[in-house]
């Protein structure tokens, strides 16, 4: 079967660049919406007690936060279509208060919706072929990968594919869904790594095997939280068709092995770290070799199947140069802005990737209203095959505009307030909900992006700083990637106060690098202040077109740590 | 104790030993893996023994009792601990043929799980069989015509069923 099947044809105006539900895979997820609403009534009768409930719910992305529920939808490896968005804003207008936000791991949150309700949410995304499996809980969870897949000019293979035969095995998998604890994977296939692989449970890079045929390199036991690691590599080349079976290894040891006594200590990074690489990946092969592999016999096969959906759009055959759009950027600077800073190659001459900022001027990072659900969903279709992505930094990428076109979606998006010029700048911030919304956070998150946001607002400004990401956690949970962000901010409580650590030096990609704290933890009040300072002591000193984060490299921690001293002996209250 | 099986509840005919009690002369016991000696050295050769294995038992360990055992019962100390699901799997992986049972606070919502992870029965405490009725344990058994997944008992998995169709 092929994304072009009969069957799928039935439907009109259906992209076929991504997967497309089969009759098994409906009737998988009608299955789970039926399953889950038994659920609801057994608990609301008294059948099951909250305790008994509370795995369920949350394997169906239902959580209890402060104030109410909420519902984690999962957008697999981020890939949306027009359809699929304009149902997410329909649901945020019945069933919500009419906003959406989008996380770091490419979901959708809603915040405000009523438990017996949820069961009709659940209903309505299975109609465009969605669900919240798995989007919490103590199992797999939804599967990752790069935003710019099939599209990123440094691309070896799209890992979406690979991410969406992941989904299928995971979904519902008898044996892994009592594990120690959550466990994340994310695909990358590019050179370079924008799905963060190796802050992930397991992390994949598709790579070329001795043989030139593609494979996976391994890694396994990275992660945030209150411990961050760095993943580290278990198999070096794995070959496809043994993907399924060599996972399942992997999760059998963790399963049988990861420590359930404290919860903090049951992620398979502690495992990794207590047990030691070298006989984690023994017992992972010993596993692996006395398998029944019978199972997985045609996994080649049905991963073709797959593939097949992910075909390229109907491109045209363009030059590579644009003549409208070097006109347009001429003529109107804040468009040669947005270019400049939002749009990325393209694998295709004349087409160009476009990230949409979900981050405007105090806004709240990663927050859409269904109006502006609507005009992106309007903007795929008019300009960019019907397709949109989630990215792990809560933006909305277009993944297929034609440079022609690039200026009319410009005009189209300012006019929806959805056209600031900030990606990877400044303030283009990743923050978790914080104590305005989280029952474990010690402090608010949101509230500092805002600030931050504001202080920082010119763009101009913003450019000339250079790419440079902040990240700020309201807990050591760690929500909010703080370890990873060039600067990192950990909201604590200290004596009854907010209190904010600062880290510099954090880094998500292939060099992976775990943020070192910058000195003790400022008010509330101060962050803005001491990473505006951070920030012109590396203007004053960055060489050439310089990263921040290689300035730092460059210089070492301890001459940033003299600019917060310096701060602390100006009378600044630190 | 109440005992489940297909999403029916059903009579038990087997008898939990304790550590202290003596070995009875007849009737299908079922005892600890420490006693698993014991008990096959004084039971007779016509008496049904089964054995009780803690979730991090070494499935090598018990595989060479598998031709004398009718019965494998696996402990789950809470229902969210899923070791023993990784242990059932590999109890049959390694050739037990006869009643593989789950044994602790599994809810009605696991059954499913503890059908396609190679289990037979689920052993509930009285309280969870109070509120779960057999009609709840049924339904959740039926919740799903195919998963992805190839597990023990069910009709072959979505993959291999639209490979067939592919043909
Ligand atoms: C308000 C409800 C939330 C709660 C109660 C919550 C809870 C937690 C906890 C306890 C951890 C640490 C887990 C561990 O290390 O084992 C964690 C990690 C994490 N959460 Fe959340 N979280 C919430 C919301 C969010 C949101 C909104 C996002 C995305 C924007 C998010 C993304 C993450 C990520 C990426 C991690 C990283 C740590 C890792 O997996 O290595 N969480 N969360
Ligand atoms: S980092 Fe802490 S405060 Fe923020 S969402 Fe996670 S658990 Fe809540």
């Amino acid at each position: 079967m092929t994304a072009h099947d009969p069957q799928q044809a039935a439907r009109p105006n259906t992209p076929t660049t991504t997967y497309l539900y089969d009759n098994y895979d409906t009737a998988f997820v009608r299955e789970r919406v039926a399953e889950f609403r038994e659920q609801v009534r057994r608990r609301l009768e008294g059948a099951t007690t909250e305790e008994e409930f509370r795995p369920f719910r949350l394997m169906n992305g239902l959580y209890l936060q402060l104030h109410a529920y909420m519902l984690r939808v999962a957008i697999p490896y981020g890939t949306l279509t027009a359809r699929q968005m304009r149902s997410l804003a329909d649901i945020a207008d019945k069933w919500d208060k009419g906003y959406g936000h989008f996380t770091t791991r490419q979901n959708l949150q809603f915040n405000w919706p009523k438990l017996v309700d949820v069961p009709d949410i659940l209903e309505a995304l299975a109609e465009v072929e969605m669900h919240a499996i798995q989007t919490s809980g103590n199992c797999i969870r939804n599967v990752t990968a790069d935003h710019f897949s099939g599209v990123a000019a440094d691309e070896y293979e799209d890992p979406r594919p690979t991410a969406e035969f992941l989904r299928q095995w995971s979904s519902l998998h008898s044996e892994f869904s009592f594990l120690p604890r959550k466990f994340k994977i994310a695909v990358s296939g590019a050179a370079q790594d924008r799905a963060a692989v190796k802050v992930h449970d397991i992390g994949l890079r598709v790579v070329a095997g001795p043989g030139g045929e593609p494979g996976y390199e391994v890694y396994v036991g990275g992660g945030l939280g209150r411990s961050p690691f760095v993943g580290k590599v278990v198999r070096e080349f794995l070959p496809r068709e043994d993907l399924l079976a060599y996972l399942e290894a992997i999760l059998r040891v963790y399963n049988r092995f990861g420590r359930r006594d404290n919860k903090y200590k049951a992620r398979i990074k502690i495992l990794v770290h207590e047990t030691g690489l070298d006989q984690i990946r023994a017992e992972v092969e010993a596993e692996f070799a006395a398998m029944d592999r019978t199972p997985f016999a045609h996994d080649a096969e049905e991963f073709a199947r797959i593939a097949a959906f992910f075909a390229p759009p109907p491109y045209e055959t363009l030059p590579a140069q644009s003549e409208a759009l070097q006109s347009a950027k001429r003529e109107n600077p804040a468009f040669a802005a947005f270019a400049e800073v939002n749009v990325s190659a393209h694998k295709i001459d004349g087409y160009a990737i476009v990230t949409v900022s979900l981050k405007p001027t105090g806004g709240i990072p990663g927050d859409a209203t269904s109006a502006q659900m609507r005009v992106l969903a309007d903007a795929s279709e008019k300009f960019g095959f019907g397709e949109l992505r989630v990215s792990h930094e809560q933006n909305i990428v277009l993944p297929h505009v034609k440079k022609d076109d690039l200026f009319a979606l410009w005009r189209m998006l300012d006019a929806a307030g959805l056209a600031t010029a900030n990606v990877g700048l400044l303030t283009d911030i990743i923050s978790c909900p914080g104590l305005d919304y989280c029952s474990l956070a010690t402090a608010r998150s949101i509230p500092i992006a805002q600030a931050i946001s504001r202080r920082f607002k010119d763009e101009e400004r913003q450019r000339e700083i250079g790419r440079l990401g902040i990240k700020i956690s309201g807990c050591i949970n760690a929500c909010g990637h703080h370890h990873v962000g060039a600067i990192g901010v950990l909201g604590l409580e200290k004596k009854g106060q907010e209190s904010y650590q600062i880290t510099l030096g954090g880094d998500p990609s292939l060099s992976a690098s775990v943020g070192e704290l910058l000195g003790p933890g400022v008010g509330a009040d101060q962050v803005a202040d001491v990473i505006e300072h951070i920030v012109d002591f590396y203007l004053s000193e960055r060489q050439g077109e310089e990263r921040f984060i290689d300035t730092w490299r460059r210089l070492g921690h301890a001459r940033f740590k003299d600019v917060l001293r310096r701060e602390g002996e100006n009378g600044a209250d630190i | 104790m109440a005992l489940i099986s297909e999403g029916k509840f059903v009579e038990d005919e087997w008898r939990h030993l304790a550590d202290e009690e003596d070995l009875p002369r007849s009737g299908k016991i079922v005892v600890s893996q420490q006693r698993l000696e014991e008990a096959l050295a004084g039971l007779g050769p016509e008496q049904g023994l089964g054995v009780r294995l803690p979730n991090t038992a070494d499935p090598a360990a018990i595989a060479p009792y598998f031709s004398r055992l009718s019965l494998i019962a696996i402990a789950f100390p809470a229902f969210t601990d899923g070791r023993g699901f990784s242990l059932a799997r590999l109890v049959r992986r390694a050739g037990f043929k006869g009643e593989l049972r789950a044994s602790g606070r599994l809810v009605a919502d696991q059954a499913l799980h503890a059908r396609q992870c190679g289990f037979d029965t689920i052993e509930i405490p009285h309280d969870i069989a109070q509120r779960q009725n057999e009609a709840q344990w049924a339904k959740a058994l039926g919740s799903y015509a195919e998963t992805y997944q190839e597990g023990y008992g069910t009709r072959g998995s979505i993959l291999e069923r639209r490979r067939k169709a592919a043909l």
